[in-house]
């Protein structure tokens, strides 16, 4: 998949087409993961540590089906396990393939004080460069998805990338190409919701989960990996906000308030200047020479 | 070894230990300063960064200034604990704010003493967003124990301490220079001139110069 940022459109002397031109109908990429046929192999987890060239780490077992407790700053992949009693008395193993979420409007990027710490392409993949980080760890609040992890030895925060490197060579992500299942695909936003939203309804319809659904939430204008649930009401189940929210201090306090408080507050430099300007200074008097002042 | 010389006409204001206290406290203060607002918005970041060794380092540095700042405060607010109660003189003090301001009355009423209301007032609107800084300045510090909600709400009551701060602390130099001359003095040298006593705190030229003769200042502090 081209990435969209060189595609020539006009050439000088040229008679015919431009070649490529039109071919790519959108640029927005997608990440697409179907938890209803995830078998929790983890091929995607081992993939995302080898592409990515990261150490193999000690995996932690607490009596459930996951590698660790959360994915780590360099540990970007995880799938995430829980056991679900349905009121019916049946068990659901869930497994979902945790990892960032590349929001449409991504709320580490609002959080960010730095200057180019956090970048969003036009693809929709947000990518962090280290390079700029300060180490504030703002991001990791800024995050509805808890996926920004902080190293305490370089002092900066990583996570998963999309594999931005690969994606912008015209490659899939690694995690997508180790799926042995096919429950991960790559694509353009429109093909991966469509399809997801044809895998939804064909469970709602032929595989009995009335409640199938994609996980796409608009609060935060959309994402760039897009779930199929067995249940699109209960996004708890398996680890995801309901309604992703990015505080209202990281938008309404940084873009609006702070500058204006800021100006407000330098204000007073002025203000003592034109004091003196029009007051004046305190005239020094003399004290009384005898001990009239008593 | 240290000692403040008094010349004739002279009164001491500050002893050596105020002195070296405020400035460790005006230090580290603007060092936190240029250091915070440097990460406060992207308009200051470019600019303001590179005095600290760039993004990161300031982000570094900022809690220790502000740290230094703090306890360097903590001792100042012991030391002025006693001077700093707020009096009955201090609430009609702030009632004629508007004279003060506008130079109406050439000296000041005689119940002003060492600190004026306005002063007190300063002093503890420092104390009060001091606190509010080290709270939210903690909660900041060490997200990964405060959590990300407390960081968000954090985040700004740490801003608003700052903007308090900055005002305050632009009307303290204001006042301390340029608004009441023979005044920045007092932070340097200790000791102020007679006049600017008699002039301004009137109630602590009468007790500065009560006995005089024998040593003037001993009730300085």
């Amino acid at each position: 998949m081209p990435t969209g940022i060189l595609q020539i459109r006009q050439i000088s002397g040229h008679s015919g087409g431009v070649p490529g031109l039109g071919v790519q109908r959108e640029e927005d990429v997608c990440k697409y993961i179907d938890v209803t046929t995830c078998i929790g192999c983890k091929a995607c987890e081992v993939a995302c540590v080898e592409w990515n060239d990261m150490p193999f780490r000690q995996t932690n077992f607490d009596n459930t089906y996951q590698t660790m407790p959360s994915t780590a700053w360099n540990y970007w992949n995880l799938i995430t396990f829980n056991e679900h009693q349905r009121s019916d008395g049946t068990i659901q193993w869930l497994m979902r393939k945790d990892q960032c979420m590349h929001c449409e409007d991504p709320g580490c990027l609002r959080a960010c004080p730095s200057d180019g710490a956090i970048v969003q392409y036009t693809n929709g993949i947000v990518d962090f460069q280290q390079e700029n980080c300060i180490g504030c760890q703002y991001c990791v609040s800024g995050c509805p998805f808890d996926i920004p992890k902080f190293n305490s030895e370089t002092k900066k925060v990583y996570k998963c990338t999309l594999c931005s490197d690969r994606v912008g060579q015209g490659l899939e992500p690694a995690c997508i190409k180790s799926c042995p299942t096919g429950c991960l695909k790559f694509g353009t936003k429109a093909d991966m919701r469509a399809l997801a939203d044809a895998r939804a309804r064909q469970l709602r319809e032929h595989s009995g989960f009335p409640n199938a659904g994609v996980y796409d939430p608009p609060s935060i204008g959309g994402t760039h990996v897009v779930y199929v649930l067995h249940d699109i009401t209960q996004p708890e189940l398996y680890g995801l906000p309901a309604h992703p929210r990015i505080a209202p201090t990281f938008t309404l306090w940084k873009r609006v308030a702070k500058p204006v408080a800021l100006l407000l507050g330098l204000f007073a430099a002025p203000v003592a200047f034109f004091h003196y300007v029009t007051e004046g200074p305190k005239e020094m008097q003399e004290p009384p020479r005898d001990g009239a002042s008593r | 070894m240290s000692t403040t010389i008094l010349h004739a006409d002279e009164l001491l204001r500050h002893p050596v230990y105020t002195r070296v206290l405020h400035w460790m406290v005006a230090i580290f203060f603007v060092l936190a300063l240029l250091s915070g607002f440097a990460i406060y918005t992207p308009w200051l970041f470019r600019w303001m960064t590179p005095a600290f060794g760039g993004g990161a380092e300031t982000r570094l540095l900022h809690p220790w200034f502000s740290l230094g700042f703090v306890i360097a405060f903590g001792f100042q607010l012991i030391n002025w604990l006693h001077a700093m109660i707020w009096t009955a003189d201090d609430t009609r003090w702030m009632k004629r704010v508007n004279e003060y301001a506008s130079n109406a009355q050439a000296r000041e009423p005689d119940d002003v003493d060492f600190f004026n209301g306005g002063q007190k007032l300063y002093f503890w609107t420092i104390v009060a967003s001091a606190v509010l800084f080290l709270l939210s300045g903690l909660a900041l510090w060490f997200p990964e124990i405060s959590g990300r909600t407390t960081v968000a709400i954090a985040y700004v009551v740490h801003d608003l301490a700052a903007l308090v701060m900055l005002v305050g602390f632009i009307v303290h130099v204001y006042e301390g220079t340029a608004a009441a001359p023979g005044t920045f003095r007092s932070t340097t040298r200790g000791t102020v001139e007679k006049r600017w006593a008699w002039t301004l705190h009137p109630a602590w030229y009468r007790r500065a110069t009560a006995g005089e003769q024998s040593r003037s200042a001993a009730k300085a502090r």
